[in-house]
């Protein structure tokens, strides 16, 4: 297809729908009977609910019962995907990987997020200061890996060095270093990247409910002497905790499902694959079926707690 | 949101005496907290951060201008003693030879994205309304369902849709393969739309409950239907919240790899899934990289930039409900 082709065929495609919109709400809007009324629901709700059967419950359900089956699909072989995924070496180092990912990203992204929030706050700069902060999140991760690929490039000591940190480790007399080669700390190194991204959201999101804390309570912990790190610890952390787990939750949710990152770094290689990549790869690289549903089952059996504690959560803090 | 105030608009915090009046002198939780550390440790700690934020940005954007030679060979820091720019890697990876160029994968990723974005706020802001406005049987239990549904991660629905795109029941026709509609772009839409319903969902209901009830019910008392209200009340006061839960999805969209990926054909593959071929194709071509990344991001962050309030707001509606 060529440039106008596709052009051509976009505004079709939202003519069409705008088309078809319309006319639902031009149909239902004479209705005013009671049935009328049931009528003009079902045209609001109709077309998501419809969207998210055919798309997400039919799907979730398939995926499942496909994770007993083997690698085309066809023959049963019970629970022997989730078996190699908990006995296999190579898949044991994808749930490791995992892990770590899991571990480090939200915690150290909220960490810095929060430090950086308090010590912007009211700063003459503060605007600026968190555009800065906040930018990558406007970034792909494809992008944002490519980025940082450059930050680690790799060059012999001997060499002129174009990456920025052995720029900096050759200056310093250090011999220069592969980050992305060496498992398990090439990891770390693309666990740097999803944090980098992250933090901006996480200062975001807490400089504005450390903005919203009362201050009465500020104050009177100031009467009472109570002041510095002694203050961040004992007002400022639990005063935003709803806030703060929030952050945690959705970090936590969105790093189980990274992907984009291990595919433009490193392309899984290395033992740097995670559960997100790595179905993947089983499902369009090595063609097998019932482990990649598998995989897809164990990042949604993690997710799933996640979001549980977060509707709960959620419940606790409308009910007061 | 609705809570936070606007930080006052005095610069420098003196420390106030425990007898200063409440407003004035008062300072915030942050900045009490930040008393602990010495003012320059605190200004030390948050221009590294800045810094280490900015710098791996910045060196890629410096070597995107820099002449293919430079850049290969030394670190784009050396700028600084040995200035030289060139528009060259831009001309190349943007023209490319016949179809390989990033022009194409930029045009397709603006037509996978505006669509993309268009249709799921539609179908999520009627749903919305209906879901908090409308009364019918179920609908409680149909919302905490939507809802549940943000758990269902994506590469759990990516088999079944694809057969679905390639084999649909009932003899229709097939969304994807070699006689799809459009090169597949219909199934590139209809997956984001349905991967963004969820969560547009929930925030839009969230924003439409919070406006009063008793202007819906005197619209409707005056004879209002329900299409009236929501065209003539309800868009326009939601104007804000769909603006900033449009920005998310755009974001979402335009930055997507693993849904263009699995469904996309070569002919229509985003500007994403060109980057990643790059990479693995010419990953020692810094001057090109450096120039492709940056033609990606430059839509994206303009929007981001132009609609930031907004898009932090949603963000925050989203996120410290309550």
């Amino acid at each position: 297809m060529t440039t106008p082709e596709k052009l051509i065929q976009m505004v079709i495609a939202i003519a069409l729908f705008v088309g078809v919109m319309a006319a639902i709400l031009l149909l239902t809007a004479r209705l005013k009977s009671r049935n009328g009324e049931r009528v003009q629901a079902v045209a609001f709700v109709g077309p998501a609910l419809f969207l998210v059967a055919v798309g997400l419950l039919y799907p979730a359900l398939k995926t499942a019962y496909q994770s007993f089956f083997g690698a085309n699909g066809d023959n049963f072989v019970g629970f022997d995907n989730y078996v190699d995924i908990f006995t296999n070496s190579s898949l044991l180092t994808v749930l490791r990987n995992t892990m770590l990912w899991v571990l480090l990203v939200p915690t150290l992204s909220t960490f810095i997020g929060l430090v950086y929030a308090v010590l912007v706050d009211r700063s003459r700069f503060e605007k600026l200061a968190k555009a800065l902060v906040f930018l990558p999140m406007a970034i792909s991760l494809v992008g944002a890996s490519i980025i940082w690929k450059f930050v680690y490039e790799y060059k012999g000591t001997e060499n002129e060095q174009i990456g920025l940190l052995n720029g900096v480790l050759k200056a310093l007399g250090f011999e220069t270093y592969n980050f992305l080669f060496y498992a398990p700390w090439n990891t770390l190194f693309l666990i740097v990247i999803l944090i980098w991204i992250q933090a901006g959201f996480a200062m975001t999101i807490l400089s504005a409910s450390i903005k919203a804390i009362p201050d009465d309570i500020v104050e009177a912990a100031s009467l009472d002497g109570v002041s510095g790190l002694k203050m961040f610890f004992f007002i400022t952390v639990p005063s935003i905790r709803p806030s703060l787990i929030v952050v945690l939750t959705t970090i936590s949710i969105g790093t189980l499902k990274v992907f984009d990152i291990v595919q433009t770094s490193t392309g899984g290689r290395f033992d740097t694959s995670v559960l997100a990549y790595e179905y993947y790869f089983q499902y369009f690289v090595s063609l097998n079926q019932g482990l990649a549903a598998a995989l897809a089952v164990v990042i949604f059996a993690l997710v799933t707690p996640i979001i549980i504690y977060n509707v709960r959560q959620m419940r606790r803090l409308e009910a007061r | 949101m609705t809570t936070t105030p606007t930080p006052e608009p005095a610069m420098v915090e003196q420390t106030p005496g425990p007898e200063t009046g409440r407003k004035k002198g008062s300072k915030s939780a942050a900045s009490a907290a930040r008393d602990g550390l010495s003012g320059r440790t605190a200004s030390a700690i948050s221009l590294v951060i800045a810094l280490l934020w900015t710098l791996p940005t910045f060196g890629l954007f410096v070597s995107s201008f820099r002449p293919e030679t430079d850049a290969k060979t030394t670190g784009w820091w050396n700028v600084v003693t040995d200035p030289s720019f060139t528009l060259d890697n831009y001309r190349e990876v943007l023209s490319g030879e016949g179809n390989a160029g990033l022009m194409t994968f930029l045009v397709n990723t603006i037509v996978i994205t505006i669509p993309g974005v268009l249709i799921p706020i539609t179908l999520a802001t009627l749903a919305a309304y209906a879901f908090a406005w409308m009364k019918f049987k179920g609908r409680d239990a149909l919302f905490v369902a939507m809802f549940a549904l943000q758990i269902v991660p994506i590469q759990v629905t990516l088999i079944p849709l694809l057969s679905l795109y390639t084999s649909p029941p009932f003899n229709l026709r097939p969304l994807a393969g070699r006689d799809a509609p459009a090169g597949g772009l219909y199934e590139l839409w209809l997956s984001h739309a349905i991967f963004a319903m969820p969560l547009a969902i929930f925030l839009l209901h969230n924003f439409m409950r919070e406006i009063p009830g008793e202007l819906i019910e005197s619209a409707r008392v005056d004879g209002a239907g329900h299409v009236e209200i929501f065209t003539r009340i309800m868009l326009p006061l939601m104007a804000p919240a769909i603006a900033a839960f449009g920005i998310f999805q755009f974001l979402w969209v335009w930055n997507d790899l693993l849904v263009a990926l699995v469904f996309s054909g070569p002919d229509v593959a985003p500007l994403t899934v060109k980057l990643v071929n790059l990479v693995g194709q010419r990953g020692e071509d810094w001057h090109l990289l450096s120039a492709g990344a940056f033609v990606s991001l430059v839509i994206p962050l303009a929007v981001f930039l132009g609609l930031q309030r907004y898009f932090v707001r949603g963000l925050l509606a989203g996120s410290v409900k309550g």
